[in-house]
């Protein structure tokens, strides 16, 4: 079985958020990136999947512009057998990243695509649901365990007050969730072989795909700063503050 | 505890602009080796050490190694993380492919051993030695040794250590008394060792020690001394750990610092001879270690940026969040808009980007010589040779300041072990002494250094600091930087002479003329990384921010570092003097 993961180029998490000037986005100027935690997660699924001779290849696939290969050649590093970079320096949204992933899962013929639940730096969690609708693959979001028993899956789902497993046909979409499994870091030996493995650029153009823009983004604001507090008197001038100022009783 | 991290933009900018290791590369046709990869390499480094070393490193100072009958347990979570550290392959960096390393460049292994450093210097010292019974053995162990030592210290699967110095014989090696026999086709070793780091532990399944030893037919002096090869455990015939060989721990010492790596007394041969493989031929022990002697020392100093950018980090953080007194408008402040809470950051700043640019800038330099035609090799060797005391001195010693100023930056709190920055001063103090003192390092520059060759490769570099005094007078706007430098020269100029002219006072003056070529080679490598800043800037290529803070830390350490030349050739012009004036007794005058 072949198993097609996403990785996606984002701000590190350890580095703290600097809007623009202008509100228009977050400063990515000189900053710090890394792979989105939630696409580590993907990529050790998928090669623990190849470990335990469940798969027999794990591609790794991001889009967006050149440097995108970087995070690519980590995947490769922790074990992915090739990469695929679809390159274009246009910002993409969750739906046209769903369809230019359609049409590599429709060139690959994936028995599997594994992607993280969401990204770090939009938060938008839509990607994987958009492919699975576009694919009409069955989809496993936020999953804490895939068990893969020849033509079915297993997943287990990170819902709303507790755990849900559902059985899903073979080929399938997955989303990780946090707890899915904690990602290995890449060791040297690997780091030096990933030079070598082979990481195939693509176009939009090539795959045929139209972008539109669904969405715009109007103003980027960052979180008002914390207030300093003050001391109340007693419980009435607490209750008064509470009702009147912050208006949450 | 502190947060660390990698100061990855200022490795990669020494790396890329002041080294310029991708032209290096690119001319030898290293395949693959590149800043790239550098930088990926460093970045998994950085993972490794935050997620696993971090946090150790307080558990080490707080829980250090303790022994148990002849037996060391390390501190706990260490054996974890070494099992994880050879797991990702790191002690197999820059060792030869041949058996099992990856063949990278030194430069790399610096940049990679200051990260560990930064993180927990007592863990690091394990791997560490490890690279030295590598070398030890790979330069100068015959075939046999190689094949059964060789491939399983490069893994990290055993760890290395090397014994030296005993009781009687410290700075002077001459003195060692560990004795060595030939019986029955066995070399036998006998004797007592101290200071062994890493002497024993649990965390291996053998550990190999090298021994210097002294035999029967041996010459007096350090011409007689012989290196060996003991194993914890001989070897079976498969090459497995079998039967335990006849050496133990017999002590640990309670030291100031570093309490996480253990520190043995070793004892060899108590019941009828530790067996041990003669490592080269009889006799040239000593010159098989000293060949490692540079890496060792450089080492050293890199060890000493590690910590130092560790506490500049830890005053950092905390001049940003504490509050205390208010401006004229009644708002209050945090310290770090004290000026001078600024200026001691900007020592820790400026001190700690010269000190990477010397020791990035001397590692690089093996890489040079190993990729270098047979004649340029020996040129090149001379100038590691003379960097080496400046790398090893100047850097620790700066450390022991800069530490301190870290300490002082908490005030109060930092004097409070909770506070954390209290274990680097601690740690740091051990590096102007072990791998020779500030002593041997500043007697070694003045004397084998500069007396030696009639200061020929001290001219050298002479030459190379005036070509950049010459390429800095082309940006006139930057003159401050070209006149303070010509100032540094000069000193240094007129402190060679006066050494030639008086070798007889060498020893007096060597503490003075070592710091003198530190604060020179440091002023000298950051007027070119300003010149490398400042080409980037003209490019719009690169961080404008981080460029510009270059151009103003590299001002700052020729305004309040660069200047102590001034100090230095003072001192040195005093020469011998007052140093030894007194007489031994009138030295106890004030109380008998």
């Amino acid at each position: 079985m072949k198993v097609l993961v996403t990785v996606k180029r984002v701000i590190d998490y350890n580095v703290k958020v600097r809007v623009k000037a202008d509100n228009s986005g977050v400063d990515l100027n000189n900053v710090k990136m890394a792979m989105n935690p939630f696409c580590e997660i993907a990529v050790e699924e998928a090669i623990r999947l190849k470990e335990a001779g469940v798969a027999t290849e794990v591609v790794a696939v991001s889009l967006g512009p050149k440097a995108c290969q970087e995070q690519l050649r980590t995947a490769l590093a922790l074990g992915a057998d090739r990469a695929i970079h679809v390159e274009t320096e246009q910002e993409l949204e969750s739906l046209n990243v769903a369809k230019l992933l359609a049409k590599i899962v429709e060139i690959e013929q994936p028995g599997m695509v594994i992607l993280g639940k969401q990204s770090i730096d939009t938060d938008n969690n839509q990607t994987g649901q958009m492919l699975a609708a576009l694919t009409g693959m069955p989809q496993g979001t936020f999953a804490s365990k895939i068990v893969i028993n020849d033509d079915k899956a297993l997943v287990t789902r990170e819902v709303d007050g507790g755990l849900q497993t559902i059985e899903l046909n073979m080929p399938i979409i997955a989303t990780t969730d946090l707890r899915l499994n904690e990602p290995r870091y890449a060791s040297l030996p690997n780091i030096m072989k990933a030079k070598r493995k082979p990481l195939a650029v693509k176009t939009v153009e090539e795959l045929g795909v139209t972008l539109k823009e669904h969405s715009k983004i109007v103003s980027v604001n960052a979180p008002a700063e914390r207030q300093a507090g003050i001391k109340v008197a007693d419980v009435a001038e607490l209750v008064d503050k509470l009702k009147n100022e912050a208006k949450v009783i | 505890m502190s947060n660390y991290q990698h100061p990855y933009k200022e490795a990669n900018f020494v790396i890329r602009h002041l080294l310029h290791f991708d032209q290096f590369c690119e001319a030898y046709s290293w395949d693959e080796i590149n800043s790239d990869l550098t930088a990926v390499v460093l970045a998994e480094a950085e993972k490794f050490a935050v997620n696993y070393l971090l946090e150790l490193n307080r558990q080490g100072d707080l829980q250090a190694a303790y022994l148990q009958g002849d037996k060391v347990f390390e501190t706990p979570g260490f054996a974890r993380a070494y099992q994880q550290f050879i797991a990702q392959g790191w002690p197999s960096l820059s060792a030869t492919e041949a058996y099992g390393g990856q063949g990278l460049p030194n430069l790399l292994s610096v940049a990679c051993n200051e990260i560990w450093q930064s993180t927990n210097l007592a863990f690091s010292l394990c791997p560490l030695l490890g690279q030295g019974a590598i070398t030890a053995i790979a330069e100068h162990g015959s075939e046999a040794l190689k094949q059964q030592f060789l491939a399983k210290l490069i893994s990290g699967e055993w760890t290395g250590t090397m014994n030296l110095t005993e009781a009687g014989a410290g700075s002077d090696l001459a003195a060692i008394n560990t004795r060595a026999e030939y019986i029955d086709g066995e070399y036998k070793i006998s004797g007592q060792k101290i200071f062994i780091t890493w002497g024993d532990h649990q965390m291996t399944d053998n550990i190999i020690h090298l021994v210097l030893a002294r035999l029967p037919d041996a010459p007096v002096g350090v011409k007689g001394i012989s290196l060996f090869v003991v194993p914890k455990f001989l070897l079976d015939a498969q090459g497995n750990p079998a039967a335990e060989n006849d050496l133990r721990c017999l002590s640990l010492e309670h030291k100031m610092g570093i309490h996480g790596s253990p520190t043995c007394v070793m004892s060899y041969g108590d019941k009828d001879g530790a067996i041990g493989y003669l490592v080269g031929e009889k006799h040239h022990g000593l010159g098989y270690m000293f060949s490692m002697m540079n890496h060792a020392r450089q080492g050293v100093g890199v060890q000493g940026l590690g910590i130092s950018e560790r506490a500049y980090q830890a005053a950092l953080e905390y001049a940003g969040g504490r509050v205390q007194g208010r401006d004229k408008a009644g708002n209050s402040m945090r310290i770090i808009e004290f000026a001078d809470v600024r200026r001691m950051l900007m020592m820790m700043k400026s001190g700690t980007e010269a000190m990477r640019a010397l020791c990035y800038y001397a590692g690089f330099k093996a890489d040079q010589k190993a990729a270098a035609t047979e004649q340029q090799k020996s040129a090149i060797q001379a100038q590691i040779s003379f960097l080496t005391p400046i790398v090893k001195g100047w850097c620790t010693e700066l450390t022991q300041e800069l530490v301190s100023l870290a300490m002082q930056v908490y005030g109060g709190a930092g004097y409070i072990e909770e506070a954390g920055v209290a274990q680097h001063v601690r740690d740091a103090r051990i590096l102007t002494i072990y791998e020779g003192t500030t002593g041997i390092q500043a007697l070694d520059l003045t004397h084998r250094k500069t007396l030696f060759d009639k200061a020929l490769q001290a001219r050298q570099i002479f030459k190379e600091i005036q070509q950049t005094i010459d390429d800095l007078a082309v940006l006139d706007q930057r003159c401050y930087l070209s006149r303070a430098l010509t100032d540094a020269l000069n000193d240094a100029q007129e402190a060679v002479t006066w050494l030639l002219e008086n070798p007889d006072q060498g020893g007096s003056v060597a503490a003075n003329y070592l710091q003198l070529w530190g604060y020179l080679m440091g002023g000298w490598l950051m007027a070119k990384s300003h010149l490398a800043a400042w080409q980037q800037l003209q490019l719009d290529a690169g961080d404008s921010d981080y460029l510009n803070a270059k151009l103003v830390t590299c001002k700052f350490y020729t305004q309040h570092f660069l200047v102590r030349t001034q100090a230095c050739l003072a001192s040195i012009r005093a020469g011998s003097d007052a140093i030894m004036a007194l007489s031994e007794q009138q030295f106890f005058s004030h109380v008998n």
